[in-house]
C-alpha cells in the first residue's frame, strides 16, 4: 500500500499490509471457523467485520475474474461453484447473526450500550441499526395494536424481562486449537462437586458453553 | 373464570404448530381487553373504598384482580408477538411481497410491522458491499451450478437466455431458490 503515516502518527497502513498478509485460502478459513462458531454459540458472538468485510471484497474480485474467462471454459463452472460457496457460508454467518440479534434484541443492544470504551463491539454499525430499527418497530407494533388500549398502568412491557435470554448453559461441542489448562467445570446436578479437566490440542469435547465461552472469543476453541 | 378468553388465544396459536398465521383474532383480543377495563374500574372503586371507608378486607379481591390484569396482560403480548414472529418467518419464506391469503389473515398493525421490518432487513442487505448482498438466498450450501426444476404454475416469463415456457427446465439454481420457495417450481430430484 502506498501512502505515508496520517497526522496522528496512527500507522493505518501498517494495519492494510498486515491484512494483505493473510493468503485468500486464509481468509476462508476465517470465514468459515468465524460461521461454525456462530452457527453452534447459544448467544451473540463479537462481530467479524474485518473478515466480512475482506470477504466481500474477495469475492467482488472473483466475480471480475469471473467474467473475463472465456465462456464455456470448464474453469468457469469450478470458479462459479467456488463463488457460489463462499456466497453461501458469508449468506449463512450473517443469517445466522440477524437470527440471533432478532430474538434477544433488548439484550444485545443493552450488552452493546453498556459495554466498556475499549471493548470490542458486539454488533457492526449496520447491525446496531438494524437492531434499534427491530426494537423501535416492535415496540410501536404492540404499542398500537393491543397496549395503547389498556388500563393506564399496563401500557408498557419490559422487554428485558419479557424477552428471554440465551441460554448458556446449552452444551455445545468444540475441538481444542490451544491447550489450556485447569479449566474450572461446575457440576451438573447437587451432588456432583466442580472439577478441573485440562484440554489438550486437537481433543474434542462436549460441554456447557457458559464454561468455555471465554476461550471461543479468544480463539483457543473452536465450536463445531 | 378470568383469562380464560386470553388462553384461549394462546390455545389457537399452539394448535398451529407448524408456524402457519391463522386469521388475526379481532374479536378475541376485543374481549380481553374488555374484561381488563372491568377489572381495572373495579379495582379503582376497591381502592377508593379502601380508603374512604378503610374497607382492608377488600384487599385480597384487588390482589387478586390485579393477578388477572397482569395475566391478561402476559397472554395478549405472548399472542401478538408469536404472530409477529411468524410473520417475520414469512419474509424469508415468501419474499418481500406476501401472497393475499396471507395478508388477508394480518391486521393493519401487522402490516405495518411487516412493511417496516422488511425495510430495515433491505437496508441492512443494501450496506453490506456496493450494490448489497441478499442473505436471503442461499438458503442451502450449493451441490450444483443448474438444477432441474418443473413449473406448477403460470409466472408469465422468467427472464433466462430462452424464454419459452415448457413444462420442465433446467435452470441456474440461484435464479430458482425464490421462486420455489414460493411454489412456482418444483425441484425434480432425479
Amino acid at each position: 500500500m502506498s501512502g505515508g503515516l496520517s497526522d496522528d502518527g496512527s500507522d493505518i497502513n501498517q494495519d492494510d499490509s498486515q491484512e494483505d498478509v493473510m493468503t485468500p485460502a486464509e481468509l476462508i478459513a476465517k470465514l468459515e471457523e468465524a460461521w461454525l462458531n456462530e452457527k453452534f454459540s447459544p448467544e451473540l458472538l463479537e462481530n467479524k467485520s474485518e473478515v466480512v468485510e475482506c470477504v466481500m471484497e474477495q469475492l467482488t474480485h472473483m466475480e471480475a475474474n469471473l467474467q473475463r474467462v472465456k465462456k464455456g471454459d470448464a474453469k468457469a463452472s469450478v470458479h462459479h461453484m467456488e463463488i457460489d460457496r463462499i456466497r453461501f457460508v458469508l449468506s449463512s454467518y450473517l443469517r445466522s447473526r440477524l437470527q440471533k440479534i432478532e430474538k434477544f434484541f433488548p439484550h444485545v443492544l443493552e450488552k452493546e450500550k453498556s459495554r466498556g470504551e475499549g471493548d470490542p463491539s458486539l454488533l457492526s454499525p449496520e447491525e446496531f441499526t438494524f437492531a434499534k430499527e427491530y426494537y423501535a418497530n416492535t415496540e410501536t407494533y404492540l404499542k398500537a395494536v393491543a397496549l395503547k388500549r389498556m388500563p393506564p398502568n399496563l401500557q408498557t412491557v419490559d422487554m428485558l424481562q419479557a424477552v428471554p435470554e440465551p441460554c448458556l448453559d446449552s452444551f455445545v461441542f468444540l475441538r481444542v486449537k490451544e491447550r489450556q489448562e485447569n479449566i474450572l467445570v461446575e457440576p451438573d446436578t447437587d451432588d456432583q462437586r466442580e472439577y478441573v479437566v485440562d484440554l489438550e490440542e486437537g481433543s474434542q469435547h462436549l460441554m456447557r458453553y457458559r464454561t468455555i465461552a471465554p476461550l471461543v472469543s479468544s480463539g483457543a476453541v473452536q465450536l463445531i | 373464570m378470568f383469562c380464560e378468553k386470553a388462553i384461549e388465544l394462546i390455545r389457537e396459536l399452539h394448535r398451529m404448530s407448524d408456524g402457519q398465521l391463522p386469521a388475526f383474532n379481532e374479536d378475541g383480543l376485543r374481549q380481553v381487553l374488555q374484561e381488563m377495563q372491568t377489572l381495572y374500574e373495579q379495582n379503582q372503586r376497591d381502592v377508593n373504598e379502601v380508603k374512604s371507608a378503610d374497607r382492608a378486607d377488600l384487599m385480597p379481591s384487588i390482589k387478586l384482580r390485579h393477578c388477572c390484569l397482569l395475566r391478561n396482560q402476559r397472554c395478549l403480548t405472548a399472542y401478538l408477538y408469536d404472530r409477529m414472529l411468524r410473520i417475520r418467518a414469512l419474509r424469508w419464506e415468501y419474499g418481500s411481497v406476501l401472497p393475499g391469503s396471507v395478508q388477508f389473515h394480518m391486521c393493519a398493525e401487522e402490516l405495518q410491522w411487516f412493511s417496516q421490518y422488511k425495510k430495515s432487513l433491505a437496508s441492512f442487505m443494501r450496506s453490506l458491499r456496493d450494490g448489497g448482498l441478499d442473505i436471503t438466498q442461499d438458503m442451502k450450501p450449493p451441490k450444483s451450478l443448474y438444477i432441474e426444476v418443473r413449473c406448477l404454475k403460470d409466472h408469465g416469463e422468467l427472464e433466462i437466455d430462452d424464454p419459452s415456457l415448457c413444462p420442465q427446465h433446467f435452470l441456474p439454481r440461484w435464479k430458482c431458490e425464490q421462486l420455489i420457495r414460493q411454489g412456482v417450481l418444483e425441484h425434480v430430484v432425479s
